[in-house]
């Protein structure tokens, strides 16, 4: 403790505002630099922020996963990236078929209506199965054992998967509708990016109308504030959770097909982990267990990425910044750990909740 | 814990200790103390010996699983039709056994470990990636082993203030001959005067890039931007970005697949890189890469190993269809082929056959015959090895470019240019 101008402040206080003081004033440089130099012109950035949005957008609907299961059971479902594989892992094989024999093309709409839902099935089979047999029997279990649980079941997923598919690498077929650009405010923005963009949104306030306007929505949030009284409402947990589950599930098949759509290639066993990964980091940047949180981190996150390297590390002369792409993902979650340590749209646990 | 379960664990783990010290001189791993070296056995590092109705064993260590299986599958196959057709040596048969190498330094260290702990083990062929060899090699050279890789293209592998070790040899190009050609190519061919080059942090993509912008800029050009991603990064924009700001007329990115078809396939989404014309490596010859990548890789050139045609290599690719069918998915089957018939050679050379049929084969001895390997007519050319196990030709490479046909499913493609 000590005195500052008259105020009694506290040291640690002390230190994270000067330390945000000094990452204020790095980013601005950073920023000053790279512009200054007129390297990259405006259709440069503007093409920069569409792409991140789009990433953004898909692992936002991952995140949404990691935050309901959180908001409910105060668990980490780590094999939640693996929900998303195995439903675009799945859904590769239908959407060449549906190439092949040009159903893809002749009827986008309905061909990738039919993916998504086919996706999402797939992801809310694993994400039932997963419930069912990894965590509901360790419901009471102290919290660090379905945590475990979790990155176990994941790599089970993983090689599952492997064992059904194989090992080959397999890429979504390009849908022609959704090839080229349109012109927005004088920017050519590709339509695939504001196709996945635009679903993932609607995606987004569907569950959110679901959460706060329905009846099982109320009951969703009555188990997430207290498990014991909602029982003791007539609320049935198990059926609650198992569907928090399943919604989980069915967001994170349909971002793995919006992924498919937009990064088509690397369609492999392996691919949930590192969009997990992600999206989990997007869910804390939110504000974990908070629905818009998950959102809004998602598209920060996907922005951070894209933007990061060439706004950021190119103006301070870092060498190799594209490699060091995840590294602004993590700093900056570290920061906002640092200064806000709820995320951006949480709010500060009670102890109870905690 | 209680205090009696932390007394019996406690001294389970001491017991256990005291055993595995006392245990460990009697290894079998150390080729001087091997069953083998016995009177009859005179050679420096050890000898092996092969009884009466044994086989001779050798190895592969190849990445036969994952993205990069097309090479493991490509060599191996290699392999097995060369063993079928030697049969015997001596009247031994010949014993192929194998590891998976994961085309990284870990799966090459893990993999060299227990190839180096099989004590009658002779010659290892492999590995695919220059990574795995980094890893797997120390303890193949320190067990006496002999190893020829079909594929490790990296400079340092044979370079001895790099990563050389004793016993190790290759068919493949060396990168240094690799990264030049396609420098020429850009720079003569193409009349390329300025590009930008992409690695994975790769031994081998950034040994190959950091070939290509030296000799490119020697010519005259000038190397714009030379970048770095994760082998699992899918979102290329940012770095294509970068790379687009100067709108170089080349863009040379020597990495893997799936990395590779991310580049490839999110190109055409920045502007600024409609006229640079993309070049890969061998590292990228697979037969799934274009329908992979999709239509940006029309157009697109890949530097890679060739084998002129003749009759030879004609009776080869008839064997590879009867034996495992098909064609072979990459290119290096011809430098596979090439490794494990001169190691055969060598073994079949220095063996000294005992009354009984008994074989004693010297490991230095083996290194030696093959560092003598002289004119071996191969698929791949007549090999010479030099001194640090450079054994390639440099006939057997070629630019080649994917067109349409490749795309929809034709292989391997069309070559454009020839050193």
């Amino acid at each position: 403790m000590g005195r500052f101008f008259g105020r009694r402040i506290n040291f640690g206080d002390l230190v994270v505002q000067l330390l945000q003081v000094v990452v204020l004033v790095i980013v601005v440089v950073a920023l000053y630099n790279t512009i200054t130099t007129g390297r990259y012109t405006s259709r440069h950035w503007v093409s920069l922020i569409f792409a991140g949005l789009a990433q953004g957008s898909i692992y936002a609907l991952i995140a949404l996963g990691y935050t309901m299961v959180y908001g409910i059971l105060r668990m980490i479902n780590f094999a939640h990236g693996e929900v998303y594989m195995a439903g675009a892992f799945s859904t590769v094989f239908l959407a060449q078929h549906f190439a092949s024999n040009g159903f893809l093309n002749a009827q986008p709409v309905l061909a990738i209506t039919v993916l998504i839902l086919f996706a999402a099935l797939v992801s809310m089979a694993v994400a039932f199965l997963l419930e069912r047999i990894a965590y509901r029997p360790l419901r009471n279990a102290p919290r660090l054992i379905p945590l475990i649980t979790a990155i176990g079941a994941s790599f089970t997923l993983q090689y599952t998967f492997r064992g059904f598919y194989g090992t080959q690498f397999r890429s979504y077929p390009e849908v022609t509708a959704l090839r080229g650009t349109v012109s927005l405010f004088g920017y050519s923005i590709p339509i695939v990016q504001l196709v996945v963009l635009a679903a993932a949104v609607v995606l987004m306030f569907v569950l959110y109308w679901y959460v706060e306007r329905t009846k099982a929505g109320k009951a969703m949030r009555a188990v997430s504030e207290d498990k014991a009284v909602a029982r003791l409402m007539g609320i049935d947990i198990d059926k609650v959770i198992v569907t928090t589950f399943l919604i989980g599930g069915a967001l994170a098949g349909a971002a793995g097909v919006f992924n498919g759509l937009y990064r088509p290639q690397g369609v492999y066993y392996f691919m949930g982990f590192f969009p997990g990964v992600k999206a989990f980091t997007a869910a804390v940047l939110g504000g974990i267990g908070n629905i818009p949180g998950a959102m809004v981190g998602g598209l920060v996150l996907g922005m951070l990425e894209s933007l990061g390297p060439n706004a950021i590390l190119e103006g301070l002369g870092i060498p190799g910044a594209n490699q060091l792409k995840d590294v602004i993902a993590f700093t900056f979650l570290v920061l906002i750990l640092i200064f806000r340590p709820q995320g951006i749209f949480g709010e500060r646990l009670r102890e109870k909740k905690v | 814990m209680s205090k009696k379960a932390f007394t019996t664990l406690a001294l389970l783990v001491i017991t256990s200790l005291v055993l595995v010290a006392c245990g460990a001189p009697s290894s079998p791993t150390t080729p001087g103390e091997a069953p083998s070296a016995e009177a009859g056995c005179s050679d420096a590092i050890g000898c092996v010996e092969v009884g009466p109705g044994e086989s001779l064993e050798i190895a592969y260590a190849l990445t036969v699983s994952g993205a990069t299986a097309f090479l493991g599958e490509d060599s191996r196959g290699a392999i097995e039709i060369a063993v079928a057709e030697w049969g015997e040596i001596h009247g031994h048969a010949i014993a192929l056994s194998g590891e998976d190498t994961g085309c990284n330094i870990e799966g090459g260290q893990a993999a060299g470990v227990r190839l180096a702990a099989q004590p009658n083990l002779l010659a290892v062929i492999g590995t695919n990636c220059s990574s795995e060899a980094v890893g797997g090699l120390p303890a193949i050279s320190e067990a006496g082993l002999l190893m020829c890789s079909p594929s490790n293209t990296a400079p340092g592998l044979t370079d001895p203030n790099e990563n050389w070790a004793p016993g190790y040899f290759r068919t493949a190009h060396n990168d240094l001959f690799q990264g030049r050609v396609a420098a020429e190519f850009a720079y003569n061919e193409l009349g390329a005067r300025t590009a930008a080059t992409i690695h994975d942090g790769s031994p081998y993509a950034e040994q190959l890039q950091a070939v290509f912008a030296s000799v490119f800029a020697e010519l005259g050009g000038t190397v714009t931007f030379q970048g770095a991603v994760n082998e699992n990064d899918t979102d290329m924009r940012a770095i294509l970005t970068s790379i687009a700001a100067d709108s170089p007329d080349a863009l040379y990115y020597p990495i893997f697949e799936p990395a590779g078809n991310f580049i490839t396939a999110q190109s055409s989404e920045i502007s600024g890189l409609e006229d640079t014309v993309l070049m890969g490596a061998d590292g990228l010859f697979a037969d799934g890469f274009p329908g992979r990548s999709g239509p940006n890789s029309v157009g697109m050139y890949l530097s890679g190993p060739y084998v002129a045609a003749g009759s030879a290599y004609d009776d080869f690719l008839g064997k590879w269809a009867d034996q495992i069918g098909g064609v072979p998915p990459s290119g290096f089957h011809a430098h596979a082929y090439d490794c494990t018939n001169m190691v055969l050679t060598a073994i079949q050379s220095v063996a000294q056959v005992g009354a009984d049929g008994t074989l004693l084969i010297g490991r230095q001895a083996l290194r030696d015959a093959m560092s003598a390997t002289s004119g071996f007519a191969g698929l791949t050319g007549n090999l010479t090895c030099n001194e640090y196990g450079d054994c390639a030709t440099g006939e057997a490479l070629a630019v080649f470019e994917i067109t349409q046909a490749e795309l929809d499913g034709n292989w391997p493609p069309p070559v454009v240019y020839q050193p």
